[in-house]
């Protein structure tokens, strides 16, 4: 899993997916912090973290694509599937690789929060709590990203499927707002990713969103694994 | 040591590797033969672990590469037909991360030297591998195999794509690693098979169609006396008279070699040197004789007579070409003339 993981890493920045992941976010991410908290004067961050949610929608599916499609398609894998490793530490190995540069572009928060706490009082553990659910929404995105890159041997694919994905998921509670049925409307909403996130935001803590966002990440990684033991007997 | 018992593996309904049982032993090297799509690199997927078998099973030094795949596959190196590379990488980060990912225990810096020295990598082990040749590539790919020493080497067509001195060299390193490793290698170059294998395995259809040495193969298929001729002159009237030859079997015009110059293959009777007799009737007609050569039987003919069956009653070195030039022939207009030279299969270097 070790070798795996900083390959893995490795690859981001020999390729130029870091550096066009990283600058997007901070670029996009800047311009939501000058705008939504400097401009309005304020200290509060909460509108620029639910704007980031977006953009993390759009960013992932950069960070996932080719994690399994370009190995696929380079027959990479078949070096991989034959090494004395686990289909979980292959898995697990690429996952927390993407996290650990998901947590790169994310962790540029705290500079920003720094920079606010020039001009007034920063409420720190907002600003963590914030950080955090963002972070653990980004782990659940990461882990369907990374299983719909599992599914082709395409990385253009891997990435519009991932990103409408994304987008479905985060957008579940509008789409509830839309359905008729109350029933399904309730379920909709309860399964938001946005509302548990917006209640992060409004300085929520809530166990059940942070459990919610974690099985996301282990249901997807488990399927991925399945989706590998599946082709091996196929 | 691996045993290979009753491996099966369907794709749906189509058999792709049907009921194979083998047993490979230490430092022995073993040639998987077959045509394409005859399932060689199925049964290599098995063996490996990268598919699993629909039954049957497969031990790797006694470990069933089903029940305990991690602990079976850190005894394989295993080169896939297309070698598994990070492109992106140099070649030296390339073998250090396969040295990692197989938890390889030994001295790492010395251990990667061996192995660069060993498949001669060490001058562009700083070179990033998307840049460097398909041979070297290749040899990217066998020095990723053997890194962590493992003592079963499982190696799909190495020489696939290499110049035929970069063939030699791998030909040698395979024979020097077979001293000390247990190698199944697979090729459909039948000459390499013959350099470099100890035992040969045919495969044909999913199925072991033959099992044996080479040498003992080449004596399984009767050598009987044929030659291969070369002479200027009429065809049918050259193929008239060598007939009546006492004690010849058949003669048979092939292709137009040169301008007038038409290649035969006779066979006589089993006992019977009818070489004389041939060189008698051509002189006293006229006809030059510009080459002669015995037919034997290499394990090419032994490899076609297997996979294609009884049908064939005549083979002879590139038979296989020359049959495909004469079906191709039937269904031209007859006036037309094919100009065939059949490619040195092994790339001149037997």
């Amino acid at each position: 899993m070790g070798a795996i993981f900083r390959r893995e890493l490795g690859s981001f920045f020999s390729s130029s997916i870091a550096y066009v992941f990283l600058a997007s976010f901070y670029l996009v991410s800047g311009y939501f912090f000058c705008n939504l908290t400097l401009g309005n004067a304020s200290s509060d961050m909460s509108g620029m973290f639910s704007s980031l949610l977006l953009i993390i929608v759009v960013l992932i599916p950069i960070l996932t694509m080719k994690s399994f499609s370009e190995e696929k398609r380079q027959k990479t894998d078949q070096g991989l599937l034959t090494a004395p490793v686990s289909l979980g530490g292959i898995v697990l190995g690429k996952y927390f690789a993407v996290v650990v540069m998901y947590i790169m572009g994310i962790s540029i928060v705290f500079l920003y929060a720094l920079v606010l706490s020039y001009f007034g009082d920063v409420a720190w553990n907002m600003v963590v709590a914030n950080y955090f659910a963002l972070l653990l929404l980004g782990c659940a995105f990461i882990s369907v990203g990374m299983m719909i890159s599992s599914l082709t041997e395409n990385q253009i694919v891997a990435a519009v499927v991932s990103f409408f994905a994304l987008l479905f998921m985060y957008l579940l509670d509008v789409i509830a707002s839309y359905v008729k049925f109350e029933f399904l409307a309730d379920v909709l909403n309860s399964l938001s990713y946005f509302n548990k996130f917006y209640e992060f935001t409004c300085g929520l803590f809530n166990l059940t969103s942070v459990l919610y966002y974690i099985s996301t990440a282990v249901i997807f990684n488990f399927l991925t694994i399945r989706i590998f033991e599946r082709r091996r007997w196929s | 040591m691996i045993e290979v018992k009753n491996l099966t593996k369907h794709y749906g309904d189509k058999k792709a590797v049907n009921n194979i049982s083998f047993t490979v032993e230490d430092g022995e090297i073993l040639g998987f033969l077959g045509p394409n799509g005859a399932g060689k690199s199925t049964t290599m997927n098995m063996l490996t672990g990268y598919i699993s078998s629909t039954s049957g099973s497969a031990l790797i030094n006694g470990v069933d590469i089903l029940d305990d795949p991690i602990k079976a596959k850190a005894n394989i190196g295993y080169l896939p037909e297309i070698p598994p590379l990070y492109v992106d990488m140099t070649v030296k980060a390339y073998l250090n991360f396969i040295f990692d990912l197989k938890k390889c225990k030994l001295p790492r810096k010395s251990h990667l030297k061996d192995v660069c020295d060993l498949c001669r990598i060490t001058d562009v082990s700083d070179r990033i591998i998307k840049h460097l040749s398909k041979g070297y590539k290749q040899r990217v790919g066998l020095a990723q195999a053997l890194v962590g020493n493992p003592p079963v080497l499982i190696l799909d067509e190495p020489t696939v794509g290499l110049d035929p001195k970069q063939i030699i060299e791998i030909r040698n390193l395979i024979k020097k690693l077979g001293k000390n490793h247990t190698v199944i290698l697979s090729s459909h170059i039948l000459s390499e098979v013959q350099a470099v294998c100890d035992r040969v395995i045919i495969i044909n259809k999913g199925q072991v169609a033959a099992d044996d040495t080479e040498a003992n193969l080449s004596k399984k298929v009767s050598n009987d006396h044929r030659l291969i001729l070369r002479i200027e002159g009429d065809r049918n009237a050259i193929v008239a008279e060598l007939k009546k030859i006492s004690g010849m079997k058949y003669v048979r015009a092939e292709m137009e070699r040169e301008a007038g110059v038409y290649e035969y293959e006779v066979e006589a009777k089993e006992g019977i040197d009818v070489r004389r007799d041939i060189n008698k009737i051509c002189t006293a007609n006229g006809w030059p004789i510009l080459m002669m050569q015995s037919a034997e039987l290499t394990l090419e003919d032994i490899f076609l007579k297997i996979t294609m069956g009884e049908g064939i009653e005549h083979l002879s070195p590139a038979g296989a070409d020359r049959k495909t030039v004469k079906k191709i022939e039937k269904q031209l207009p007859p006036d037309t003339k094919i100009t065939f030279e059949p490619e040195s299969k092994d790339g001149g270097n037997k």
